[in-house]
């Protein structure tokens, strides 16, 4: 069964990256923050919410509600609905499908917004909880979460590929640099590679510095077809082409790969580049090991080449591979399912050169990648989308 | 090499007794075919009966060929540990009090990767054993230790938080009159517990075993008279918060036919000295036990209660005892819900005929007192909540697994 | 009313007098009820007496929150006892031979204490005989017609193991010979016998012809025993006045007791 040619995404561009600044702890519920990055989409769109026919929602913590509630609650009457609770991989899933309905004509103007609260218990809670597999299989050993889960795919992977931690430390380190510069950072202090190395460990070699805040905050932007963006007098981002793949490479004992390395020719093959015509790269940074392994998957560099890679490269703004621009997860704080639209919603400013004090020099072409879901012993589901500016 | 526990100091009056949390405890309820072979120290994992592929965690469909019939299997416990971590930091309650934990993930020979907590002693690389263990909230865990034995390795802390090893505790045993008693106080002492009190009944009738329990170091004979609630209590008093692991050796086996004048009192008699004895006793030292299951080294771990296999299937020759033991495994169930908010575990031991003078009519095979006490000291070392003790024992469960009708019309023997 | 219905009142009236102003003492023969008090023991493949056990059904709290209060249970032969007639397949076709028929007369009768406590001290197994009744009586006059003989021992005076005293042949705990009872039932009408021990027998007494000789004469005849008694030693050879009433059990072979001795001051 030779699987069909993908339709291009031709014509379907994304607009309006709106980020509602994140705080480290808030007692508001997940539907105000939902509620507010709606408000940023409409204003900036200069419409009314209402006219958002599509909603796609993202978030661990709108329990009891779901998209549906959540369409009285915020007044919108969309004939298209989508929930995608999926991590790390939500805001490309959600793009992907908000992007085939209004190529489609089932929706005009979808907004895709994710959000999460962080109230002092949540993370502990949304931890215990989190799968079946996780439960019944992991959680019991230690309760410690997602660091133990990233703890033993590091390990695996420092042993099988030599990475050192130092060179974890360096991608850190740029990443501050980096959020520095971006006043919605949580973080405001700079790190230096000496505090990254001497910092407490967590769940060796998993150290501070290694795992991201968890916070409250809400990332959201809207897909439409070119000529309603035009009509509306809308800036965008177009969409070159997306991947998505969960559960590859079930084979691995411990994983050293993600769903990437399965779609990466189809990739660029679609968007009709090589890996190294795009100019800046969001990979999904929850620890820094996995954005190496990413460099590897996305074809930036071989398979176990990634810590070399890493070694010959620098990764801040005006580096040879601007990496996490807005300072990543690791430094802008993980605002729970909201995580996986963070990197997208700075490569639309890239490319659309709105991004202001990080901006990229050249930016034309940008990636940015999700990738998610500890189901139980590694992430499940990963995703990528290339996206151009206005002018391809 | 695992560094020695040392043995518990006597405790500061001045500090406060921690008081017990458990792990996390939900699972699904699938998750509880390993609770099945956990409790017994089996390692079983599922395997797909059309594919015979081993899994795990546990699933409602093999994931190869999307078969449902997926039965818990015994397993090979051989794997490899592929990665292994130390957690230092969990906002888990229980675990928190318990840092650092190592995790890893092995490898296992049979397939699957599997999460698992890791003794000290595992390297990562190197080959291990995989077990199921019983964690405090009753619940199954995935446990890696060293293929090779060395010293002391029962005192690694992860691994005793999973057992009852008696080593450094003190143990009650409440009937000294049970031909078992000084056999059972001797292997107990053996596996380095601390102290043995032996509770004796009546005291002015003098019994068989006494010479050779008093005979024995470290052993304490009390009063204790499970028939009266009184002096459950009064022993309680004295000495229950010095009880670590409790095992209960009431029993009352007389042959009675049922037909026979008076063998309703004969129960009553059999019901009021174990199982009526069994309440009291959990009444006097449950509630002290389950507020010392986090007490430190010599924590409050187990509670034994030793049953004759005919507990599980009427043995018409020891009706009386039949149904005193039956009613005591259901209070067992009972009291083990009770003690699991203390992670204090509730072993039943299931014995068939002892080589003792009640069962003189029975024919071989019987299980020596010796026999049973080193049962009772592997099942505590290992954590478990239901042990078989000699073939007859085994071979009743194996037989009700397999036609309950069969062992009812074969009389149960 | 007679001139013998006033005697009687006035006696009665000067009784509870002297008990009130001392001139008369009431000794408690009896031993507290516990859980713990040595019952009599049978092999274990027969039936056994059940001890004395005590089961609080509240004491001021939720199962009654103003009110104390327990249950009982024990065998009939618990504690200080008494043994009807029927308690001895020898006196179990006998009229009147329950505690609940129990004539009341009966429960008030003179005593004669026997001190053993000297011999008894020194031999476990010492047995009262008729030899020794004679002494006795040549030193206090004849034992007068339904009246106790108790023999004292100061048994009561030990506890727990020493007191039941049981080895691998069994008790050894004194009591009357194979003979003196039924001397002292044909000969001298007594209307029961009384020990300090566990039973009106010696401890031996199984290996005795025949076996229980105590049991097998005094029930057989329609006598009552008293076991398990205590204070002996405050009691006059000869003079005091037992009070013995056992519970009213329907058909009951026996009771617990409180037993109370009148003596002089």
């Amino acid at each position: 069964m030779t699987p069909a040619k993908r339709t291009s995404y031709e014509g379907v561009v994304l607009a309006v990256p709106v980020t509602v600044p994140y705080q480290r702890f808030s007692i508001e519920s997940a539907q105000w923050w939902l509620g507010r990055a709606l408000r940023a989409l409409a204003q900036s769109a200069g419409i009314s919410h209402r006219q958002f026919d599509g909603f796609a929602l993202a978030s661990f913590t709108t329990a009891p509600d779901t998209a549906i509630g959540l369409t009285q609650h915020f007044g919108l009457s969309p004939r298209w609905l989508d929930h995608v609770p999926m991590g790390g991989v939500s805001g490309i899933i959600s793009l992907r499908r908000a992007a085939r309905a209004v190529q489609a004509g089932d929706a005009s103007i979808v907004a895709c917004v994710a959000g999460d609260t962080n109230h002092v218990d949540t993370f502990r809670r949304t931890l215990a909880n989190f799968s079946r597999f996780a439960q019944d299989a992991v959680y019991p050993h230690g309760a410690g979460g997602a660091n133990a889960s990233f703890a033993l795919i590091a390990r695996n992977y420092m042993n099988r590929f030599g990475a050192r931690r130092e060179d974890f430390g360096k991608l850190c380190v740029t990443q501050r640099a980096n959020a520095l510069r971006n006043p919605n950072a949580l973080m405001k202090k700079p790190l230096t590679l000496d505090q990254y190395m001497a910092a407490r460990p967590v769940a060796d070699p998993i150290h501070l510095f290694d795992c991201v805040m968890p916070c409250a905050g809400a990332e959201a932007f809207l897909v439409m077809r070119e000529e309603t963006a035009k009509s509306l007098g809308l800036s965008f981002a177009r969409v070159l082409s997306t991947i998505e793949r969960h559960h590859a490479f079930a084979e691995d004992d411990v994983q050293y790969r993600g769903g990437w390395a399965y779609d990466i020719g189809e990739l660029y093959a679609m968007a009709g580049i090589q890996a190294g015509d795009v100019d800046l790269v969001q990979t999904y940074d929850d620890y820094p090991v996995i954005s190496m392994m990413q460099f590897e998957d996305l074809g930036f560099c071989g398979k176990g080449e990634g810590p070399d890679f890493v070694r010959g490269h620098s990764f801040e703004i005006d580096g040879s591979f601007p990496h996490n621009t807005s300072g990543g997860q690791l430094s802008v704080g993980q605002a729970g399912a909201a995580g996986g639209h963070l990197g997208i919603v700075e490569c639309m400013r890239q490319v659309m050169g709105i991004a202001g004090p990080t901006q990229v020099g050249r930016a034309r072409i940008g990636l940015a990648s999700g990738f998610g879901m500890i189901n139980y012993d590694r992430g499940l589901s990963s995703g990528a989308v290339i996206l151009a500016g206005e002018s391809r | 090499m695992t560094r020695p526990i040392a043995p518990s100091k006597r405790k500061d009056p001045l500090a406060r007794t921690p008081r017990p949390l458990l792990p996390p405890s939900a699972r699904s309820r699938t998750a509880h075919g390993l609770t099945l072979a956990a409790a017994e120290g089996r390692f079983a994992l599922q395997r797909c009966e059309e594919c015979h592929t081993f899994l795990y965690p546990p699933r409602d469909a093999c994931p190869h060929c999307l078969s449902h019939d997926l039965p818990f299997t015994d397993a090979p416990v051989g794997g490899t540990l592929v990665a292994g971590t130390t957690i230092r930091v969990t906002n888990d309650t229980y675990f928190r009090e318990r840092m650092p934990w190592r995790q890893g993930i092995v490898a296992a020979d049979c397939g699957p990767s599997i999460i698992a907590s890791l003794h000290g002693g595992c390297v990562e690389g190197s080959s291990v054993k995989l077990s199921l263990q019983l964690d405090k909230a009753g619940q199954p865990v995935a446990f890696a230790t060293p293929l090779e034995e060395t010293s002391n390795m029962r005192d690694d802390p992860q691994l005793r938080e999973l057992t009852a090893d008696p080593k450094h505790r003190r143990i009650l045993i409440t009937d000294g009159r049970n031909p078992v008693a000084p056999a059972l106080a001797k292997a107990l002492l053996r596996a380095e517990a601390t102290h043995v009190f032996v509770g004796v009944a009546e005291a002015w009738k003098p019994f068989a075993g006494e010479a050779d329990l008093r005979a024995i170091e470290g052993v304490e004979i009390v009063p204790l008279d499970l028939t009266d609630e009184q002096s459950v209590a009064d022993l309680a008093a004295d000495i229950g918060a010095k009880v670590d692991i409790l095992v209960n050796t009431a029993d009352h086996t007389r042959p009675v036919h049922i037909f026979d004048k008076g063998a309703a009192r004969r129960l009553t008699e059999t019901l009021d000295a174990t199982l009526a004895g069994a309440m009291r006793l959990a009444q006097a030292f449950g509630p002290v036990m389950l507020a010392r299951g986090a007490d430190g080294t010599n924590s409050a771990v187990a509670w034994v209660n030793l049953l004759s296999v005919y507990a599980l299937a009427a043995q018409p020759a020891f009706g009386t005892m039949s149904v005193s033991h039956a009613a005591c495994l259901s209070l067992s169930h009972w009291l083990r819900t009770e003690l699991r908010p203390g992670g204090v575990r509730l072993m039943n031991v299931f014995t068939g005929p002892l080589d003792t003078e009640w069962y003189q009519t029975v024919p071989p095979p019987k299980v020596a007192p010796g026999q049973l006490a080193e049962a009772v000291v592997d099942g505590l070392r290992r954590g478990l909540e239901e042990i078989y003790v000699g073939d007859a024992a085994r071979d009743i469960c194996a037989r009700l697994a397999a036609n309950p009708k069969a062992l009812e019309r074969e009389g149960g023997l | 009313m007679s001139a013998r219905d006033d005697a009687a009142d006035v006696v009665l009236v000067q009784l509870a007098g002297l008990v009130a102003d001392g001139g008369l003492k009431l000794v408690d023969l009896t031993h507290t009820l516990s859980p713990d008090f040595p019952t009599i023991v049978m092999p274990p493949e027969f039936g056994q007496s059940a001890p004395f056990r005590m089961e609080r059904i509240s004491c001021y709290d939720g199962d009654g929150p103003a009110w104390y209060w327990n249950n009982i249970s024990f065998g009939e032969h618990t504690g200080t006892h008494f043994d009807a007639p029927i308690h001895w397949y020898t006196g179990k076709d006998l009229p009147l031979n329950t505690v609940d028929t129990l004539p009341t007369r009966d429960m008030i009768a003179p005593a004669n204490v026997i001190d053993c406590s000297r011999q008894s001290a020194a031999d476990a197994d010492f047995l009262l005989g008729v030899e020794d009744i004679l002494a006795w009586e040549r030193e206090h006059g004849l034992i007068a017609p339904r009246s106790w003989v108790l023999l004292r021992t100061d048994w009561s005076k030990k506890t727990g193991r020493d007191y039941a005293n049981l080895l691998d042949d069994g008790a050894h705990t004194p009591g009357p010979d194979a003979d003196v009872i039924r001397w002292l039932v044909t000969e001298r009408d007594i209307i029961g016998f009384g020990t300090e021990t566990i039973g009106t027998d010696a401890g031996q007494a199984g290996h005795f012809s025949p076996p229980y000789p105590a049991h097998h004469f005094l029930h057989g005849a329609g006598r009552y025993g008293l076991q398990c008694l205590a204070n002996l030693d405050q009691l006059p050879p000869k003079g005091a006045v037992v009070i013995a009433a056992p519970l009213k059990i329907r058909h009951g072979s026996g009771s617990p007791l409180r037993v109370l001795a009148l003596i002089a001051a």
